[in-house]
């Protein structure tokens, strides 16, 4: 009996402490992590999206409140047409997959998305990042259209041996098509709803 | 006492140096060694890993219940890897995306479990620490030194740097799987050649 109340009792102030610590260094590194992640991840992944834009997605950059949380907006404009970038997540094989998608503002499709962060298997699920063909599925789908991969009875092919991978990058999607139903009128910068407000 | 601390430490250079005498953490050996960066970055992360965890167990060692040993040092051990993880991803961005999935993996290297349960659990906290420092930079030359065969011979760069002329045709083998096996098969046979004075 004794045995067992001290098995409990180390296994648990270890663990608490670990969570303890753990949390700590969280917390004084999550600034810098973020802003890695802004350099690393999604800078190159809006870049891509934006190619050819009249004004520039980082520097214009500002966070709306969605679900109690912030949500950074890169806006872009092509030929005058306004366009939003943001990051949404899905669940993946081990860990959340984050997808930046691209919307064209007026017509509410995707003109383009890239996969940003992610702990897939390499080799296999970390396709979704490499291979350019399964993100193209979606450009030009309007973004509220629901997505789904084929076994699910959906029209998005899967990457083949990474079906849940593929699964939450449509989960993602998907967010992001909640956002633009709801929060449509704040996806619009500033500066370009001001100098033309006939798009909403 | 300062003579056998020496001894700990430098023993994980030479004489049990992780993956070529102990065979031990082949993971990581034959997954990121494409290149010397990954090599360094990946031991140093490691070494980190074995010299706190080995701190934590020396020091914890009449503590921690016998029967649940193992789940306490993967705790212990499982705290300092995520540590690792935050700090890498804070400071040296670019190399944790190359190293990605396998930073986490350190948590299930047998070395550094090996280390807990071999040394740290029996052994006062001074030789542990000293142990956990050479076994951690023996692990690092070793996969810095399978990393520059592989980077020299499948790339011909030598941390991202250019050795030979323009010439030279990259073994691009080298840099994949099959290039890892080779290259660790070859050095084992050398180190075999090599015997150890008891």
């Amino acid at each position: 009996m004794k045995n067992i109340i001290q098995m409990v009792v180390v296994l648990t102030v270890l663990s608490g402490s670990s969570a303890g610590i753990l949390a700590g260094i969280r917390v004084v590194t999550m600034e810098k992590i973020e802003y890695q992640q802004l350099k690393f991840q999604k800078e190159p992944a809006v870049r891509k999206i934006m190619e050819g834009s009249g004004m520039d997605p980082m520097a214009g950059r500002f966070k709306i409140d969605y679900q109690g949380r912030k949500l950074t907006i890169f806006p872009g404009e092509i030929d005058g047409e306004p366009m939003a970038a943001f990051e949404t997540f899905g669940k993946g094989y081990s860990g959340d997959v984050g997808v930046m998608v691209g919307l064209s503002l007026s017509s509410g499709r995707i003109i383009g998305m890239g996969v940003t962060t992610h702990s897939e298997t390499p080799g296999i699920g970390s396709k979704v990042k490499d291979s350019p063909t399964f993100v193209d599925q979606f450009k030009g789908e309007p973004v509220e259209s629901g997505f789904k991969v084929r076994n699910d009875g959906g029209g998005v092919d899967a990457i083949s041996g990474a079906t849940i991978t593929s699964r939450a990058v449509c989960v993602a999607v998907d967010e992001a098509g909640k956002v633009y139903g709801e929060l449509k009128e704040q996806l619009l910068p500033t500066k370009i709803a001001a100098k033309d407000g006939s798009h909403e | 006492m300062s003579k056998s601390i020496a001894r700990e430490f430098a023993k994980g250079l030479w004489s049990e140096i992780p993956p070529f005498r102990l065979v031990l953490g082949l993971c990581p050996v034959l997954a990121v060694t494409m290149s010397v960066e990954n090599g360094i970055g990946m031991g140093l992360a490691t070494t980190f890993v074995l010299v706190g965890s080995n701190f934590l167990v020396s020091l914890l060692r009449n503590v921690i219940p016998p029967k649940i040993r193992i789940a306490c040092f993967i705790i212990i051990i499982a705290t300092f890897v995520t540590m690792v993880e935050f700090i890498m991803q804070a400071y040296v961005y670019p190399l944790y995306l190359k190293l990605g999935i396998f930073i986490p993996l350190i948590v299930v290297n047998c070395v550094v479990l090996g280390r807990a349960e071999a040394f740290a659990c029996k052994n006062p906290i001074l030789p542990s620490l000293a142990d956990g420092l050479g076994m951690g930079l023996g692990f690092t030359l070793s996969l810095s030194l399978i990393g520059a065969f592989r980077e020299v011979l499948g790339n011909g760069t030598f941390l991202g740097l250019q050795v030979f002329g323009d010439a030279f045709v990259p073994f691009g083998v080298m840099v994949k799987a099959p290039g890892a096996f080779v290259t660790l098969g070859l050095l084992l046979a050398f180190m075999n050649l090599v015997p150890v004075k008891k």
